[in-house]
């Protein structure tokens, strides 16, 4: 953005940084440590919550799994799926997040922009009201056909007219579209008390009481449009420079904007399906990452998979030990310990966009 | 044509002490807004449960009439019509000012966690206190304190736009937390009143409220119109602004200031309605042209048109009373889509 331009060029001029190879690997060491970091948390996930369970049990439940053990099952039947589930969406909404805010160059792009959130709420809403439906697995076959359906509307009524979908008109159309969706699912929360009761629960986010068959069915749209996004570095670096640069440079941008759209919204509506609309991993991880890596998208895309995993399985864990022997919803933890992280980064440094 | 270009000029206006360039086309779009403001409120107070002309509410608002004609126009419907009026204006002009010093398009008053704040103080305040009555101060300084923890985390050296945008998504997305938290944790029958306040609602409105909140709008309009010159220079970038000698921190914090007390009185006695604040401003350019002073009043008075009408709607007009936040939506969203189906057709 223009005064991030501004305060840069005031400050005394940094000495030209070249990328020496050495940086390549140092880059590549880091993303390593980062996996086995996310790897470690998640293992933690399964360690702790509000059955105390020993390390060992812990252990064995996943590699020697003994059926007559209560501890073991517990940690087979109900922390493994959530860990997963929340490891998987948490790197998905992350790497989501990040080709949004690259698309649109808009620090406040997230995939809610584009009416992802609203319309996989609507969906889940609107079938509550008219089916009586009431549980999680049941929620994933409304919340992604109503993102999908919400955010092609959100694009075709972008792209009417010349000069096609810009980031703006897009996000405008996304707003506006959310707000559209969101009268109509505010009237029925009002109208069924039923409703509100279970939406409530919904709409915080959370991993809690999903089996695996919820994931698996979504892995089909998770697992490869997570894979696409982490390919679009490059692209996303020469979009970067500019509508005008890029197109110099010989890009398609519409085209570009249109696959990446495409891919996010695939992907965060099988997440928000899955988990509810858990907004802030998408939106802060970004942020986080490139303050620490940098300004390339073809290293910020992994970084963000594995912060993001990393960031959902944690608050995940968070929530269940802080308020034993409840929990609390992981959008709410997440909310907590992404929140800090961002105001520390804001201040820390000039933030690039 | 010739009267076309006629009024799309500029005239300026000049005494000894001020001068101040007047685009003619504004000024008329703005007589046409006030003529249909003015049409839609009297229309407004002839609905409801007594039956009035359009006659009688202009005879009972100067003070002709029964006594029960007077009660229903002057105590019942005046207030809630001009307080809809008064909050419409103050969201959307606090919107623009707000997107225009962040140079953000997707900005609204809740970069500074207006909304978010006041959220979360209304609805612990309902949930938890269970008392209504200081609810609009107890809102209101929810959304004061959020704004000066946000604008003081976001200073060093100077508040920048991009820093506060991004302090305000990690402040307001914790104060979203506690909100939700609370929404969760508590037995539905405790919690319904807050959902209600959530989705911004217009009730039980006195003339009390129409004063402190035209009062605010009052004093904050003419310094919003003079700080809309300074603003358009700061689009330009923070380096030009300088070199042409405008206090930059200044301005920014008066246009803070201005659009935080207008979001936050708005938000009070109101609620957190979403839309006006962000949509009007775009709705007010794409009619009237770039921001300036009167594309500001033109927006305000466009704020007032689409809260009163949502809310005559809301109350009138469903088959359910509505809060006035999820009908603003619903009505605002059609329309702003038509002006970005026409702007783009168009470019």
């Amino acid at each position: 953005m223009a005064s991030a331009v501004a305060a840069q060029s005031e400050q005394t001029p940094a000495p030209v940084r070249r990328a020496p190879k050495s940086r390549t690997a140092l880059m590549f060491i880091g993303l390593l440590v980062l996996a086995g970091l996310a790897a470690l948390l998640s293992l933690f996930s399964l360690r702790f919550g509000s059955l105390p369970v020993t390390t060992r049990e812990a252990w064995d439940a996943v590699f020697r799994y003994n059926v007559d053990s209560y501890e073991q099952t517990i940690v087979r039947e109900m922390r493994v799926p959530r860990t997963i589930i929340a490891f998987f969406i948490g790197g998905g909404l992350a790497v989501a997040g990040t080709v949004m805010q690259g698309v649109t160059r808009n620090p406040l792009g997230d995939p809610s922009i584009l009416g992802v959130s609203a319309g996989a709420s609507f969906g889940v809403t609107t079938a509550i009201f008219l089916f009586g439906i009431s549980t999680p697995a049941q929620f994933v076959w409304f919340a992604f056909p109503g993102a999908a359906v919400a955010s092609v509307v959100v694009y075709s009524i972008a792209s009417v007219g010349r000069g096609g979908p810009t980031p703006v008109r897009l996000a405008l159309a996304g707003v506006v579209m959310s707000s559209l969706l969101g009268a109509w699912t505010s009237a029925l929360l009002l109208m069924s008390e039923q409703t509100l009761d279970l939406v409530r629960f919904w709409s915080v986010g959370s991993v809690a009481g999903r089996n695996l068959s919820v994931l698996w069915t979504m892995m089909p749209f998770i697992l490869p449009a997570t894979l696409a996004c982490l390919l679009m570095g490059h692209q996303l670096n020469v979009l970067s420079m500019g509508e005008e640069s890029a197109r110099a440079l010989g890009m398609n941008t519409q085209r570009v904007r249109m696959i990446s759209s495409g891919l996010v919204v695939i992907l965060t509506g099988a997440s928000v399906a899955v988990a509810g609309p858990i907004g802030f991993v998408g939106l802060a991880t970004p942020h986080i990452v490139r303050s620490i890596v940098g300004a390339d998208y073809r290293w910020i895309l992994p970084y963000s998979f594995f912060t993001g995993a990393a960031l959902l399985t944690t608050a995940d864990t968070v929530g269940r030990v802080i308020a034993r022997p409840s929990e609390i919803q992981v959008g709410v933890v997440m909310a907590f310990v992404g929140a800090p992280f961002l105001i520390a980064l804001a201040r820390r440094r000039t933030v690039a966009s | 044509m010739t009267s076309f270009r006629q009024l799309s000029e500029t005239r300026t206006f000049r005494t000894s002490w001020f001068s101040h360039r007047i685009n003619l086309k504004v000024m008329m779009l703005i007589a046409l807004a006030i003529a249909i403001l003015i049409l839609l409120m009297l229309w407004a107070i002839t609905l409801g449960a007594v039956d009035l002309s359009i006659r009688e509410v202009w005879n009972a608002t100067w003070g002709d009439g029964d006594r029960k004609t007077l009660l229903v126009v002057r105590t019942l419907r005046w207030p809630r019509i001009a307080t809809a009026v008064v909050i419409g204006m103050a969201l959307a002009i606090s919107g623009m000012l707000f997107q225009s010093i962040a140079r953000n398009p997707l900005v609204s008053p809740d970069i500074i966690g207006i909304n978010s704040g006041a959220t979360v103080v209304a609805v612990a305040w309902l949930v938890i206190v269970r008392n209504t009555s200081q609810l609009p101060l107890a809102a209101f300084l929810g959304a004061i304190l959020t704004a000066a923890i946000i604008y003081l985390l976001s200073w060093r050296n100077g508040a920048s736009p991009d820093r506060m945008i991004l302090v305000g998504i990690g402040v307001a997305s914790m104060t979203q937390a506690v909100t939700a938290l609370i929404l969760v944790r508590f037995p539905l029958e405790q919690i319904r009143p807050a959902v209600v306040w959530t989705m911004g609602s217009i009730y039980g409105s006195t003339w009390r409220d129409v004063v402190i909140t035209s009062l605010v709008v009052l004093v904050s309009l003419p310094f919003a119109i003079l700080l809309m010159q300074p603003l358009r220079a700061m689009s330009l970038g923070d380096n030009v602004t300088r070199s042409l000698g405008i206090p930059l921190e200044m301005t920014r914090l008066g246009v803070i200031l201005i659009g935080c007390a207008l979001a936050a009185v708005s938000v009070a006695f109101a609620g957190p309605i979403g839309f006006v604040a962000l949509m009007v401003p775009h709705m007010a350019r794409m009619i009237a042209g770039p921001q300036s002073g009167g594309v500001l009043v033109f927006s305000g008075i466009l704020g007032g048109i689409i809260l009163l009408l949502s809310d005559t709607l809301a109350l009138h007009f469903l088959p359910v009373v509505l809060p006035v936040g999820v009908v603003t939506g619903a009505i605002g969203a059609p329309y702003f889509l038509f002006l970005l189906y026409r702007s783009n057709s168009r470019m």
